[in-house]
């Protein structure tokens, strides 16, 4: 017996050293007890894989079946048509805009902030009024909108009242895609300054004391130290931004009730009605689409992040 | 409370501080006061009344806002079941990652960010078919959306309860308790429940900020929610509809400020203690 279990072991490599310990017993028992751990880690996995894994898959490869259940490149190429492709363009240029604004004014709202008192009263505030706003207004934000420039809101009344200038001279613009930019602006700063006042947070004195001794201004330090350092971390911080419009849907569902001039709303449309350009499974190819898009960011996103903790040591 | 930052001259001058905050504050507060303003309307006539306010908690209007309040309890309970995945499923298996696998530390923070790149329009696609699965196992009722809403939470609940689990030296104190005898139910009990106390709440907290906040998927697989239940309102009274979101918007900013303060309360005693030692 002993010549065969050691044949096992030799064969076994690094795993041989422990079976000659004397308490043969005692690593059973905590290999017993390992697995009995791992079972501890089933209720996670089978939830995750229940709840996010399985629906991500299904959402992604129902695009590739027709009605039937057939396999079909149909719908992935009806991604291609006009009409889809013109609301992934809107889609773009709404997130690239507002990110880009959040992005600045955010950025600048942080630079305020240094040197305020990370645990005072006022970052606080800021930081729970931040957090509200950039995770959880959606519906409601679109509500503030109406109210503040709606065909009868506070601004629009008061601009044309005060300097008899009519904002909606060319049409209601609100409920359609340009109506988002001033919501999505909304929500956007908020995040910029959530994930963006850590990287500044990170910039060590030390860094400036040594552009001080050094005869370096505050135009050198900005310029050839803080700007380098802080790079990766804005532009990381934009391109979560940007994901973040890109998915965002209660804000837009909210305000555009009628058509699907972005993602988000074509997908609305095609769960709702089955039926975009006549094809089923529509909502599939379209969350592929999605997903593809979020990818690809996120991926640089996580890369620059890598970067930006580099300095946060 | 001159920090080193103001000392070398790289943080703003006050004034160019307080012309950032006050422009930037300024052009933030308009949409909340005109939300207010548009509260306090009298109708298209013109003029001012708290008549929407008080209306709101008039018993003979109980019947009108049967909607906000359905969609209200309905939040609650989701609220309260989403915490309970979070508290019971995701917090031990952090717990046991941390302390018996710490190979997987990785693998399980990438699990939790997923949602951010599977946003909820997305995942609400694959969840239609997966969910008349789970109406047949346990009835269409409004609390099966928690399943979808835990997932949801994932990256928000993660990071706060890491921030507090990486603080903590988990190995030390187990090892502590292991060596005086405590079973390793009294160890997470006993042990690291009470050091993760403020990761927990504040967890807690985001969690129900979140489910409070959540639209898509509710309204997607057609079920009622707080937003759902506003957006609802909000084509038949108006006025109620932006003063319940105003409301829901100051409770989840008092969440978060109280999320804040007791991280900043915890903070500040361990400092404490360090300078005591």
């Amino acid at each position: 017996m002993t010549v065969a279990s050691d044949q096992s072991d030799a064969s076994g490599g690094a795993g041989a050293l422990p079976r000659r310990h004397p308490h043969n017993g005692s690593i059973i028992i905590r290999r017993q007890k390992r697995g009995l751990a791992f079972l501890g880690l089933t209720p996670f996995a089978s939830y995750v894989l229940l709840f996010l894994a399985l629906p991500t898959v299904i959402a992604m490869a129902t695009g590739f079946f027709d009605n039937a259940g057939k396999f079909t490149f149909d719908n992935i190429a009806a991604i291609f048509d006009p009409v889809i492709l013109k609301t992934f363009v809107s889609s773009f240029w709404v997130s690239a805009l507002t990110s880009i604004i959040g992005a600045v004014v955010g950025a600048l709202v942080c630079y305020a902030l240094l040197g305020t008192r990370p645990d005072g009263p006022l970052r606080r505030m800021i930081e729970a009024a931040s957090s509200v706003l950039a995770q959880f207004g959606g519906v409601m934000l679109a509500f503030a909108f109406i109210a503040t420039v709606g065909v009868q809101g506070l601004v629009t009344v008061w601009l044309q009242n005060l300097f008899n200038f009519n904002i909606y001279a060319d049409g209601v613009w609100l409920y359609s895609v340009p109506g988002l930019i001033l919501p999505y602006v909304y929500f956007q700063v908020p995040l910029m300054i959530i994930t963006f006042l850590p990287a500044l947070e990170g910039l060590k004195p030390q860094w400036a004391e040594a552009n001080a001794t050094l005869g370096g201004g505050r135009f050198t330090y900005w310029t050839r130290i803080a700007a380098p350092v802080l790079a990766p971390a804005f532009f990381g911080s934009l391109l979560l931004l940007f994901a973040n419009a890109f998915s965002a849907y209660a804000t837009a569902a909210a305000l555009i009730s009628q058509g699907s001039q972005i993602v988000p709303l074509q997908i609305r449309a095609a769960l709702v009605s089955e039926t975009i350009l006549g094809r089923a499974n529509m909502a599939g190819a379209l969350a592929l689409g999605m997903i593809v898009v979020m990818i690809v960011v996120m991926t640089a996103y996580s890369f620059l992040q890598r970067r930006t903790t580099m300095w946060q040591r | 409370m001159t920090t080193p930052t103001t000392r070398i001259g790289i943080a703003p001058s006050k004034l160019a501080r307080r012309v950032i905050l006050g422009i930037v504050g300024f052009l933030f507060a308009i949409p909340i006061l005109a939300m207010i303003e548009f509260t306090l309307r009298k109708g298209l006539v013109g003029g001012y009344t708290f008549d929407h306010w008080t209306g709101l908690f008039d018993p003979a209007n109980a019947s009108k806002y049967d909607v906000v309040y359905t969609g209200l309890v309905n939040s609650l309970m989701l609220a309260l079941v989403t915490v309970g995945i979070v508290l019971f499923v995701l917090l031990p298996t952090m717990v046991l990652v941390q302390l018996k696998f710490p190979s997987l530390r990785r693998v399980l923070e990438f699990i939790c960010i997923i949602p951010i790149t599977v946003p909820a329009i997305v995942l609400v696609v694959g969840l239609a078919p997966v969910y008349s699965v789970v109406a047949r196992i346990f009835g269409s009722s409004v609390w099966t959306l928690a399943f979808a809403y835990g997932i949801t939470v994932l990256p928000y609940a993660y990071r706060t309860i890491q921030s507090n689990l990486g603080a903590i030296d988990t190995n030390t104190l187990s090892e502590a308790a292991r060596s005086l005898g405590a079973s390793w139910m009294s160890v997470f009990w006993r042990v690291l429940i009470p050091n993760l106390r403020r990761g927990i709440m504040a967890a807690s907290f985001i969690s129900v900020a979140v489910v409070l906040g959540e639209f898509t998927i509710a309204s997607l697989l057609s079920r009622q929610n707080l937003q759902t239940a506003i957006l609802l309102m909000s084509q038949s009274d108006p006025y109620v509809a932006v003063i319940i979101a105003l409301l829901a918007l100051a409770f989840v900013f008092l969440l978060l400020l109280l999320i804040g303060w007791a991280g900043a309360a915890g903070n500040s005693r361990r400092t404490q203690n360090r300078e005591t030692t």
